[in-house]
Order: C-alpha cells, then sequence, then structure tokens
C-alpha cells in the first residue's frame, strides 16, 4: 500500500510542495488536501491585482480542480482540519471527516494581526489576506465612499491603492515616520509617499488608532490626538501572525511560529511544517521567496532523497502598485556602512546602497528598479563590489557605450535571480527560450514559472527574451513597449502620432525618440500602418516597411515561390473566369490549383518573376487581387440564401457582394474575414468571423470578433438591423473602430477580448459615433481601392520587385552581364 | 576569400537599381545572391537563401545592417551574414562595394558564381 500524506493548508507553500513532491517521486503517496478556503489553490500574491481590477480571480489560480483530479489528489475546499491526534496519525476536519496519515504537512499560512483597540471586532474591518477579503472590500467599494487602513507596509499601501482604483476616498493611518519603514529608507518613503498622495491617497503618519467607532458597524475611526476619520471601511493591515492554534494543540513545539528543522521537521517526526506558519532557527517569514526553497527542501525530505536542508532565505521585496516602482533589500540602517547615492528628479529617481566591508548590505531603488536584481545577487552572494564601486550606483551598464536597454540584462550573470518569487534564475529562462522556443513572456512562465507569481519581473523576462532572440522577439502585446526601439506602448505611438500631428516613419521615430536608426522589422510595419490609418489620403506608403507579402501583393510560399488569390466577390465566378484562371495555370505551369476555404481559386508555386504577367492575364478577364496576402480585407464568404436556398430568408449571395464592394482593399491591424448566411442555418459559418452577417425573417443579424485557427473564438452578437443599407454602414463603422482602436497584428477576436464588446456597442449603436466612423471608413477607402495588381502589371509600380538586378549565365564573364 | 589571389568585381548595375533599404537579386550558376542597399546608402550581398530553410533573404525587411528573414522571422546581419541571437548559422557573404555611384560584387568567380 502507498504511504498517506495528509497536507493541512491548500496555499502557496503546500501544494508548491506537493508539485515538488510529484516531480521528484511521483506516484509514492496516496496524497490528500484540506484547505479551509472554498477555492482550488490560487496565488495569493495576485489579490491585489484583482483587488485593483487589473486580474479576475480565474486569472490567479494556479493549479484548477483537474490538476488534483489528474494527480490522484483528494481535495477537500472550504473544510479546514480542527484537530491532530499525533499518537493515532490522524486528522479531523470541521466537517467531521478523519483522515489517517503517514505523514502529515501543516501548510496554514498565516492570519492578519488585529490591533487591540476597541471597536477591532465591528462588521466592517477586515484583514487583507484571502478572496473573502477582496469581496468584502469589492462590496464595500460599491456600497461606501471611504476607506481607512490601517498600515502602510505593502500590503497596506496595495490595498489603499485598490480601494482607491475603485473610486473610494482612502485614508492610510501609520504608526512610524515613513512608511514601508522595514523596506525603505526616510527618502524613498517620502517619494512614494508623494506619488500616493498625488494620486489621492491620503497618508498620516505618526498616526496612533485609539478607537473604531459605529453604531452596529464600522463608521469612523478616533486617533489618540483626537482627530476623527469617516470610513465605511476599515482594512487591518499591520502585520501577520504564523497560524499555530492547531500545532500548538497538538502538543507540537510552537514559538513564534511552528519550530522546524533544517529539514523542515516539527518535533513530530512525521510532522513537517512549509511557509509562513513556520519558525526555523528563530526566524519567520512573510514574503513567497522562501517558500519555494522551504518547499523543496520537505519534497526532498518526503521523497526520501535528502538534499542541502534549508539554511534561510534573503529577501527582497517590490511593491505592486501599477506606475510606481519599488525596490529593497537587506538593511540600509547598518552601523558602519557607506552610503552610495544616485538621484535624478526630473525622472524621480532615488538609488541607495549600502556598503559594508567592501559587500552590498542593502539597496533601495524607487523609480527605476531594472538593476533591483543585479544588485540582490551580489548583496546574496557577498561578493566583493571594491573594484566597481565608484561606478556602481550606475547598475551593471555603466560606461557602457551601448545604450541598449536588453544589454543590462545581457550583463547578468545565468546564475542571477530574475524571479524572485519562483525563485528562477537567468540561465534557467535562456535554456527555455533557447530549448525550448519560448517566444513570449506567457511561454517563459509556462515553462519555468518565472514571472508567474507578482509579476514584477515580467520587464526582466521580456528584456532576456528581447536580448536572446534578437530582433525576432516581437514584444508583447499588452501595455508594454511596442518593440525594444522605442519604450512606447502601441496605444501612446498611435495617440502621439495624432497628437503630434507626425507624418512619416521617420518623424514618428525622432520625436518620440526611437533608440534605433531605423526601427526592426517589428516596429517599421506597425507604424506604417498606424500612419496610414491616422493620414488616408496623405501619408504615403513604404513598402520598404512592408512584409514581403504586402510588399508584392502575394504570399511567398516555404519555397521561395508565391500564389495567386484573385478575388472572387461573394464567392461567385463565372466561365469567363473560370477559363482566364485555367490559362494562367497553364501558361505559367502552376504546380497547384486549389480551392480554399474563403470561396475562391489560389493558385500556388507561381515565381515571382511571372507575377506581373499573371495579374495582367487575370486583370485582362476582368479579376482583381484578392488581397489574400493582406492585413486588410480577405473574403466574404457567402451561402446561396434566399436566391436558391428553400431555407433562405435574405439574400444572402448579394449582400455578401454589396459588403465585398464596399470594403475591399482596406488595410486593417491584422486581417479580416466576413461572411453572410441565409438563414440561421448559418451555412457560411458567420459566426466565427470577423464581421459575420446572419439572416433573420425580419432583418439580418450582426456577429463580430470571431475566429477560427489556431484559437476558435464564436461571435458575439452586437445588434439587429432591418436593412442592407443598415449592415453595410455597421459594417464600416465596426471596421474603423478596429482600425483607429486595435494594436497591429491584433486580430478583432482578441481585441474585443482585451476591451470588451461594450465600448463598441456603445459606440456602434450611438447613431452619430456610427455615421462618423462609417464617414471616416469610406474616406479612406476612396484612396485605398486602386487595383495593386494593376500598378504592378503595368510596370510603373515597384518593377525592381520582380525582376533580377543581373544575370550571369554559365560560364559568364563581366562583360556579359544582363544589366537591366 | 582568399589572401593570396586578388578579388575580381564584377559591376551588377547602379546604387540607385537598389531602392533604400530593399535588396535586389543578382542571379548566378551557383545560386541567387541578394544585394541589399541600406537606408544610408551603404550596399552588402548575401546568398539569397536563408541558412535555416530556404528562405529567399531578398524578400525580407531591412532594418539598419540588418535583414530579417521572411520565412521564420530569423535576423541576420548584414556585415557578416551571421543570425542575431542565440542562432549561430549564417548566410554567406558576398563582398560588394560602390565604385562612382556603380555597384560591384567581389569574388564571384572564387565562389563559383561566375567566370571573370
Ligand atoms: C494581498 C497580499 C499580497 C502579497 N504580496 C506579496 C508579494 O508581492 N510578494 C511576496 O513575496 N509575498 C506577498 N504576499 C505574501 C504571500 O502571499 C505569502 O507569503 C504566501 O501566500 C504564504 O504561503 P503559505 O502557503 O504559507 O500561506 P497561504 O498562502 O496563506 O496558505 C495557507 C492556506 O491554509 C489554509 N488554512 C489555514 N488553516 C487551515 C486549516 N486548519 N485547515 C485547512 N486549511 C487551513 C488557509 O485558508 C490558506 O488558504 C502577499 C500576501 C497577501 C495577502
Ligand atoms: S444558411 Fe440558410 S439560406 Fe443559406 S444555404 Fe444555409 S440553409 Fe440556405
Ligand atoms: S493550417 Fe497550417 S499548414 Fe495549413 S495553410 Fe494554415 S498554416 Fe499552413
Ligand atoms: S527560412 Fe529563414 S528563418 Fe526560416
Amino acid at each position: 500500500m502507498k504511504e498517506r500524506l495528509v497536507v493541512v493548508g491548500n496555499g502557496m507553500a503546500g501544494i508548491r510542495a506537493v508539485e515538488d513532491l510529484l516531480a521528484s517521486a511521483p506516484g509514492r503517496y496516496d496524497i490528500t488536501v484540506f484547505g479551509a478556503e472554498p477555492h482550488p489553490n490560487y496565488n495569493r500574491i495576485m489579490l491585489s491585482p484583482v483587488l485593483a481590477g487589473e486580474k479576475t480571480f480565474d486569472q490567479i489560480i494556479l493549479n484548477g480542480h483537474d490538476w488534483y483530479e489528474a494527480n490522484g489528489i483528494t481535495l477537500y475546499t472550504g473544510d479546514g482540519v480542527t484537530a491532530i491526534d499525533p499518537a493515532a496519525r490522524i486528522v479531523t476536519s470541521a466537517s467531521g471527516r478523519t483522515v489517517a496519515y503517514d505523514k502529515l504537512l501543516l501548510a496554514v499560512g498565516s492570519t492578519p494581526v488585529v490591533l487591540p483597540v476597541p471597536g477591532a471586532g465591528l462588521p466592517g474591518v477586515i484583514g487583507f489576506r484571502d478572496l473573502a477579503d477582496v469581496d468584502a472590500m469589492m462590496d464595500a467599494t460599491r456600497t461606501g465612499r471611504n476607506a481607512v487602513v490601517i498600515g502602510a507596509g505593502l500590503l497596506g499601501l496595495e490595498a489603499a491603492n485598490g480601494l482607491a482604483a475603485h473610486g473610494m476616498t482612502v485614508t492610510v493611518l501609520h504608526l512610524m515616520g515613513t512608511i514601508m519603514e522595514r523596506q525603505l529608507d526616510e527618502a524613498a518613503g517620502a517619494l512614494l509617499q508623494g506619488e500616493l498622495e498625488g494620486r489621492g491617497i491620503s497618508i498620516i503618519t505618526r498616526a496612533q488608532t485609539a478607537a473604531i467607532e459605529g453604531d452596529g458597524r464600522v463608521q469612523r475611526v478616533r486617533l489618540n490626538d483626537g482627530r476623527v476619520i469617516d470610513a465605511d471601511l476599515v482594512v487591518m493591515a499591520v502585520g501577520i501572525r504564523p497560524a499555530t492554534a492547531l500545532a500548538k494543540a497538538a502538543g507540537l513545539e510552537v514559538n513564534r511560529g511552528i519550530v522546524v528543522n533544517d529539514r523542515m521537521v516539527t518535533s513530530d517526526p512525521n510532522i513537517l511544517a512549509v511557509g509562513e506558519c513556520v519558525e526555523h532557527r528563530g526566524q519567520t517569514y512573510g514574503l513567497v521567496a522562501p517558500l519555494w526553497d522551504m518547499a523543496k527542501v520537505v519534497a526532498g525530505e518526503l521523497a526520501g532523497i535528502g538534499g542541502a536542508g534549508y539554511h534561510g532565505t534573503v529577501t527582497a521585496t517590490r511593491l505592486k502598485v501599477t506606475g510606481i516602482e519599488v525596490f529593497s533589500a537587506g538593511t540600509f540602517n547598518e552601523p558602519g556602512a557607506d552610503d552610495i547615492v544616485f538621484r535624478d528628479a526630473a525622472r524621480g529617481v532615488y538609488k541607495r546602497i549600502l556598503i559594508k566591508d567592501n559587500r552590498i548590505a542593502g539597496v533601495v531603488l524607487y523609480g527605476d528598479t531594472a538593476d533591483g536584481p543585479w544588485y540582490f545577487q551580489m548583496l546574496k552572494d557577498g561578493e566583493s563590489v571594491e573594484t566597481i564601486r565608484d561606478t556602481l550606483i550606475f547598475g551593471p551598464n555603466a560606461g557602457a557605450v551601448d545604450a541598449d536597454p536588453a544589454a543590462a540584462v545581457a550583463a547578468l550573470p545565468d546564475s542571477a535571480e530574475i524571479c524572485g518569487c519562483n525563485g528562477v534564475c537567468k540561465g534557467t529562462i535562456v535554456a527555455a527560450i533557447r530549448d525550448k522556443g519560448c517566444t513570449s513572456v506567457d511561454d517563459v512562465r509556462t515553462h519555468t514559472k518565472a514571472s508567474a507569481s507578482c509579476g514584477n519581473c515580467t520587464g526582466l523576462v521580456e528584456k532576456l527574451l528581447a536580448s536572446t532572440l534578437g530582433a525576432s522577439y516581437a514584444g508583447e502585446s499588452a501595455s508594454r513597449p511596442m518593440c525594444k526601439c522605442t519604450h512606447h506602448t502601441h496605444d501612446d505611438v498611435r495617440r502621439l502620432i495624432v497628437a503630434g500631428n507626425l507624418k512619416s516613419i521617420p518623424a514618428v521615430m525622432q520625436a518620440l525618440e526611437w533608440t534605433t536608426a531605423e526601427g526592426c522589422a517589428s516596429c517599421r510595419p506597425a507604424l506604417n500602418y498606424y500612419l496610414m490609418c491616422a493620414w488616408p489620403g496623405d501619408y504615403r506608403d513604404d513598402a520598404q516597411s512592408r512584409y514581403i507579402n504586402e510588399r508584392v501583393h502575394a504570399n511567398i510560399q516555404k519555397d521561395g515561390t508565391y500564389s495567386v488569390v484573385p478575388r472572387m466577390w461573394g464567392g461567385l465566378t463565372n466561365p469567363a473566369e473560370l477559363r482566364a484562371i485555367a490559362d494562367v495555370a497553364e501558361r505559367y505551369a502552376i504546380p497547384t490549383v486549389k480551392v480554399t476555404g474563403g470561396q475562391r481559386i489560389d493558385l500556388l508555386g507561381a515565381r515571382k518573376e511571372d507575377l506581373p504577367a499573371i495579374w495582367a492575364d487575370l486583370n485582362a478577364a476582368g479579376m482583381v487581387s484578392g488581397h489574400a496576402y493582406a492585413k486588410g480585407l480577405r473574403t466574404v464568404k457567402t451561402c446561396v440564401g434566399s436566391e436558391w436556398c428553400r431555407f433562405g430568408t435574405q439574400a444572402s449571395m448579394d449582400m455578401g457582394v454589396r459588403l465585398e464592394r464596399m470594403t475591399w482593399g482596406t488595410w486593417t491591424p491584422h486581417k479580416f474575414k466576413m461572411a453572410v448566411s441565409g438563414c440561421p442555418r448559418n451555412c457560411a459559418e458567420a459566426t466565427i468571423k470577423d464581421f459575420g452577417v446572419v439572416a433573420v425573417d425580419s432583418g439580418w443579424e450582426l456577429h463580430v470578433g470571431g475566429n477560427g485557427g489556431m484559437k476558435v473564438r464564436a461571435c458575439d452578437l452586437l445588434c439587429k438591423v432591418e436593412t442592407m443599407e443598415e449592415v453595410e454602414e455597421y459594417c464600416g463603422a465596426f471596421i474603423q473602430m478596429y482600425r483607429e482602436d486595435a494594436r497591429y497584428l491584433e486580430r478583432t477576436a482578441p481585441w474585443i477580448e482585451r476591451i470588451g464588446l461594450e465600448p463598441i456597442r456603445a459606440r456602434i449603436l450611438n447613431e452619430a459615433d456610427r455615421k462618423a466612423l462609417h464617414r471616416r471608413f469610406l474616406h479612406s477607402q476612396s484612396f485605398e481601392q486602386t487595383d495593386p495588381w494593376a500598378e504592378r502589371a503595368s510596370g510603373r509600380v515597384d518593377a525592381h520587385e520582380f525582376a533580377p538586378l543581373a544575370t550571369f549565365d554559365a560560364p559568364a564573364t563581366p562583360t556579359t552581364l544582363a544589366a537591366e | 576569400m582568399n589572401a593570396i589571389s586578388p578579388i575580381s568585381w564584377v559591376r551588377i548595375g547602379h546604387l540607385d537599381d537598389i531602392p533604400p533599404r530593399a535588396a535586389r537579386v543578382v542571379r548566378t550558376p551557383a545560386g541567387d545572391v541578394a544585394v541589399f542597399r541600406t537606408g544610408t546608402d551603404e550596399v552588402f550581398a548575401l546568398k539569397d537563401r536563408c541558412p535555416h530553410g530556404t528562405g529567399p533573404l531578398s524578400n525580407g525587411i531591412v532594418h539598419g545592417r540588418r535583414v530579417t528573414c521572411p520565412l521564420h522571422g530569423m535576423v541576420f546581419d548584414l556585415t557578416t551574414g551571421e543570425a542575431v541571437g542565440p542562432e549561430t548559422c549564417s548566410a554567406a557573404t558576398i563582398p560588394a562595394r560602390v565604385v562612382d555611384g556603380m555597384v560591384e560584387l567581389g569574388g564571384l568567380d572564387a565562389l563559383g558564381m561566375a567566370h571573370g
């Protein structure tokens, strides 16, 4: 029979230990987990972003129910363990379950300290520890106006920031003179306080809470000096206390925390403990980095493979308030230590390094924390900084002429810790990028867990991606710099193009301080699109900033040949067109002729230099480019509709052709596909298109944001309209909104998931907005509906693309050059 | 390049035959050569075949002294032909220069690309 392991506490440390155990000794134990909270294991750190509205609870779940199932773990949620019988080796839960164990792991975390003041037990006074607390705060933001947070440590400030983000008037009370005084010195504390006050949060330092008052529920907080502050909600964030009651009742040795040895074993050899509930060599912890170290030791112990044991963890802190960068590690009031300080008032940057015996004893960084991990690594390693002391404050990159932001990260040793939360070092991340093919922060997160917890190292991971992948790193789509040539986000760049009246790529790069001379393969096409969208008719398209397909108006194939897809309006064709296609296929020895998913015909394997002649032949039969290569309008798929189908309620072919005539030639952030079905049977699959139209008896249903492909997404219903003219107007307005709002290379599906359907509905259903959008769409169409094939078939546009510059025949001499 | 025999240069066209930040192809019996002109009018030449797959580098986007392969986005340094980033492969370079506004390639004969 397998040994039985019971884990008490379904939190971060306990489940991490189980994960590590499963990795080193899969199948060794029959595992049962008790969790007092009614949820699967989630990332407690991320409760702050959840409170601030930046994440949803679903996004912070670390292991869902399926994970427990897949690993054969029995999970009891919402059922805390109430007693342990160490002699019989049995635990009993609140609901009366009894489970026997061979090994017991206590991972019960800690509880918020409650100030011993009158009124501390009133309804409306809460801690900040679990999802229930976040829910209580969210509720309070809906009904109340004023919040008081007691304690200006990491948790208190993150709570205050979250509550303020919901529009509450927030006052933070702090006993000491400096906020976050355990992590920050006075100067950094003052900078942080100023920044938070600038965001509308009041902070009262040296504030002693005398009483919390209210009639059946909290109404105000009274200070010792007589001041009274209105409060509909009071959050206590004055510290945490290891949860020891259960262990104490079971007779285990308990001090401030549950006492463990270096092997994480308690005073009972069959009971281990891990996480915030433990006390190790007199030390307790309140951050996750130590938990990961402890979890590894626990796993080794349970797997019977031993290891080096636990010897404590040096920790560093970052504050998770969007837009504020604070980093702190070590000490900063060390007697006999030297100080190195750097300030840049204009940029709001403050850096201080404490040096004792030529080693870093403490670091405080405010405003620019990029070098934090570098200092932290030297601090942990006790590395001598004697030789680099002069330039230490300027970071690893000091003195380098290379202004590349990735260089600082590139200079870190492989052993440098990047993700403090999960203890992931640079070498591990670089290896994942190189060997596992990670190309995005998400990929790296999946493979290494780096940035999976507090997310503060995301920027560093991005820089590692950039320095490892070079220019092929496309960047992240969320509010991150467009690419490594700039620190501006896509959205900022778009805004500034219009605000600054910037009308060319060089103008944008100059005005927005691009760090490269002429951008890279990722920002140039994006800028070209943004400029074209902002200045229709005015901006001159830059062919050299387009991907090859859009430059030569055909799709490059894996052997370097091209495919050619003429437009077939609404999927309709006729004998003359088919004959012309057949002739082209024969004349240019096209190896493959294929019907596409978008209801047209693809000629695959055309030689680049044949393209202009092929197009001339197709043009002669009345056919134009199908833009099958474009980040633009692709196809409008239709069913036969009421014209032929016995179920059809509307003329879907006619509708489709009208839409395609209106929209062809438009450039969009990514490809754009449409379809029209003649009845709800939806034979044209209109509900997985960017814009899908489904006829019903009384008119047309309009659907948006659908996507086939790798991740299928069904459309959202936008609205229902009656006439074909309305369908056209709504369609034009929707495309224009997408053109103006989405980021380059963002399809409508992720765009809608990012901004939500509501803002789109609000604008498209508002008549004035819709008509203005549609007008702008038609205006830009007046410049874009020129057949690019005809222009090139004439030989007047981009002829250099299709003809070689010179040809040497074998055996050739310089005099037989066929220079054109 | 062979240090003993001097390289022979052949003219292939005018600098203006290549738009800035673009490339043209030169056909030779030993395969195509991609001739690049940068935004600052420097000229470089690489074998027109990405060492990663078969990508015709002449079809890539030119940025600074780099080109991005159109097929899978590998980036190559035009001066050395080496891939930028972790990859260790490199594209073969061919000497190129501009003389009096004319673009010349060097050592094609040595590469077996032309006689002369
Ligand atoms: C809002 C917030 C922000 C934070 N931000 C950071 C940060 O930025 N960086 C950082 O390093 N750390 C941060 N922390 C601290 C970090 O979350 C903790 O260090 C970590 O969660 C501790 O893990 P643990 O497993 O020991 O405890 P927990 O994650 O609290 O897990 C303990 C679990 O055990 C359950 N439990 C308790 N008693 C019983 C019982 N008798 N039976 C069954 N279950 C029981 C509890 O309900 C809980 O779910 C933050 C904490 C909070 C609350
Ligand atoms: S969607 Fe309706 S109208 Fe169109 S072909 Fe299918 S059944 Fe007929
Ligand atoms: S499904 Fe894959 S293989 Fe097929 S065409 Fe699309 S990308 Fe190519
Ligand atoms: S063929 Fe060049 S990157 Fe794949």
